[in-house]
C-alpha cells in the first residue's frame, strides 16, 4: 500500500530540487509503478506545474520535457517522421492507450527500468538527458551510472533527440501482447557509424556502436553485440534464449536499416508498426 | 488538501488526504461506473477522461486532478447510449463487468478517431481487458455502429 505524507506542487526547479534531497520524498512520473509499491513517502513531488511536459523542436534536435506523456510521443508527427515512425513502434505495444496517456518519459528514462523501450530507442538514435543540475550528459552515461543517491537527487529536465539523418529499425519480442518485452533491439544507421541498443535482457539497455567501413555484414554484427551484452534469466525468458533472441532481432533489423539505407534511406512516410 | 475539480460537468471541492485514489474518490461521490479491476494498471476497468483524455483512474492521486476536468460514465450517458446497443446486439456482454471501461475508451477513440478501421480499434482498445469474450463481439459491434452511422441509419 502506498502512503503519502504531503503532497507538493512546486511552482520552480529550485522549489522542487530542495524538496527532493529531503529524507522520503519522491519526484512523481505518471505514477504507474510507484502506486504498486508498499511504501510511506514523506512528500510526493508534483511537477505538473513546471511545464515540463512539452516537446520542441529547435534547428538541431527534439527538446522532450520529463513530463511529456509515452501517448503525445507515440502521435507526434515530427519524432516519429524523424524515426521512421520506429517511436510509435516501440511504444504502441505498451499496456493500453489510458496507461500511455499517464505513464511519463521522464519516469521512464530517470527510473533506468530494464525493461523499457523507450530508452533503447532513445539510446540507439544518441540522445542526451539534462538534469537541473548536472546539466547534460549522454543517455549512455546516464544509463550507466547508479542509481542517485539520496544526497544528491537530482531532477531530469529534458531529453534531447539530435535530429540527425538517421535510418532507425526498433523491434521487440514479447510473450503477449501489451506485457514487458523479452528482449527489445533498436538499430540507427547515421553515415558510417551504426548504433545498436540492447534492452530487456532484462538488465538496463546498452548500445553497442559499429563502424560499417569495418563491419557490414549483419550476421557478424549481431554475433559481436550478443558476444559482447549480458544477458540473466527471469520468469518471462532464461539467459540463453535472451541471447539466442539478441542474434536474430539485432540480424533482422540492421538488415531493415541496411535495406533502408540502400534506398537511399528514404523514409516511407507510413508507420512501421511491426513489432515482432 | 483541498482540491476543485469539474466532475461530469459539475465543479466540486473536496477535502482529500493526498494519498486518496481517483478511482476511490469517484466512487464516493457517486459514480459506481468507475471500478476497480486489477488495480495494477492493466485492466482498463476503470478508465475515466481526465482533461478529455482516457486515463486509468487506479493510477491517479485525486489531488492531481486539482484544477481539471474528470468525467467518467455518468456523464456520458446520452453519448454511451449510441453504440452500447451494438455491442450488446453482437452480444459481447456475458458478464459486463468489463463494460464500463469498454464504453469510456471507446467514446475516447471515436472523439479522437470518428471513423477507425478495425485494426485501430482493437489496437486503441488493447488496454481494455475483458476475460470472457474474446474481443470479436466488442469490434464487430463498433463495426456496426460505424457502419450504420456511415449509412446513415442513425
Amino acid at each position: 500500500m502506498l502512503t503519502i505524507d504531503r503532497y507538493l506542487r512546486p511552482e520552480t526547479l529550485e522549489e522542487a530540487y530542495e524538496a527532493a534531497q529531503k529524507k522520503n520524498s519522491v519526484i512523481l512520473g505518471g505514477m504507474m509503478w510507484l502506486r504498486l509499491g508498499n511504501r510511506r513517502i514523506g512528500t510526493a513531488i508534483d511537477l505538473s506545474a513546471l511545464g515540463l511536459d512539452k516537446v520542441e523542436e529547435t534547428d538541431d534536435a527534439y527538446r522532450i520535457g520529463a513530463y511529456a506523456t509515452l501517448r503525445e510521443l507515440e502521435t507526434h508527427t515530427g519524432l516519429n517522421e524523424l524515426t521512421d515512425f520506429a517511436l510509435r513502434g516501440a511504444l504502441s505495444p505498451i499496456v493500453g492507450v489510458q496507461f500511455r496517456n499517464l505513464a511519463t518519459v521522464g519516469g521512464s528514462v530517470f527510473g533506468r527500468y530494464g525493461f523499457s523501450d523507450i530508452i533503447t530507442l532513445f539510446l540507439a538514435l544518441n540522445a542526451s538527458v539534462e538534469l537541473y543540475k548536472g546539466g547534460v550528459m549522454p543517455l549512455s552515461e546516464f544509463c550507466r551510472a547508479g542509481m542517485l543517491k539520496s544526497k544528491e537527487r537530482d531532477i531530469l529536465t529534458c531529453i534531447h533527440i539530435p535530429k540527425e539523418n538517421t535510418v532507425v529499425s526498433y523491434k521487440a519480442q514479447r510473450n503477449q501482447k501489451t506485457d514487458f518485452p523479452v528482449l527489445n533491439v533498436c538499430a540507427a544507421l547515421n553515415g558510417g557509424r551504426l548504433s545498436v541498443a540492447v534492452g530487456a535482457r532484462p538488465l538496463r539497455a546498452s548500445v553497442c556502436l559499429f563502424d560499417i567501413a569495418q563491419d557490414n555484414e549483419s550476421e557478424t554484427i549481431a554475433e559481436r553485440t550478443a558476444g559482447s551484452l549480458i544477458f540473466a534469466s527471469n520468469k518471462r525468458a532464461s539467459e540463453e534464449y535472451r541471447q539466442h533472441l539478441c542474434r536474430v532481432i539485432v540480424r533482422r533489423a540492421v538488415d531493415e536499416v541496411f535495406a533502408k539505407s540502400a534506398d537511399g534511406g528514404i523514409r516511407s512516410g507510413k508507420p512501421n508498426p511491426e513489432v515482432i | 488538501m483541498e482540491i476543485t475539480l469539474t466532475l461530469n460537468n459539475k465543479k466540486i471541492t473536496a477535502d482529500v488526504p493526498p494519498d486518496t485514489i481517483l478511482l476511490d474518490f469517484l466512487r464516493e461521490r457517486g459514480c459506481p461506473s468507475v471500478k476497480c479491476g486489477c488495480e495494477t494498471s492493466s485492466c482498463g476497468l476503470c478508465t475515466v477522461l481526465l482533461d478529455e483524455k482516457p486515463v486509468l483512474s487506479c493510477s491517479v492521486l485525486a489531488v492531481r486532478t486539482d484544477g481539471r476536468s474528470v468525467t467518467t460514465l455518468e456523464g456520458l450517458q446520452d453519448e454511451a447510449a449510441e453504440f452500447v446497443g451494438f455491442i450488446a446486439d453482437q452480444g459481447a456482454e456475458q458478464c459486463g463487468f468489463c463494460n464500463p471501461g469498454y464504453v469510456m475508451n471507446t467514446i475516447a477513440l471515436l472523439r479522437e478517431n470518428p471513423d477507425p478501421s478495425d485494426d485501430e480499434v482493437r489496437a486503441y482498445l488493447a488496454g481494455n481487458l475483458c476475460r470472457c469474450s474474446g474481443y470479436e463481439g466488442q469490434t464487430r459491434g463498433i463495426r456496426a455502429f460505424l457502419d450504420a452511422r456511415r449509412a446513415g441509419k442513425l
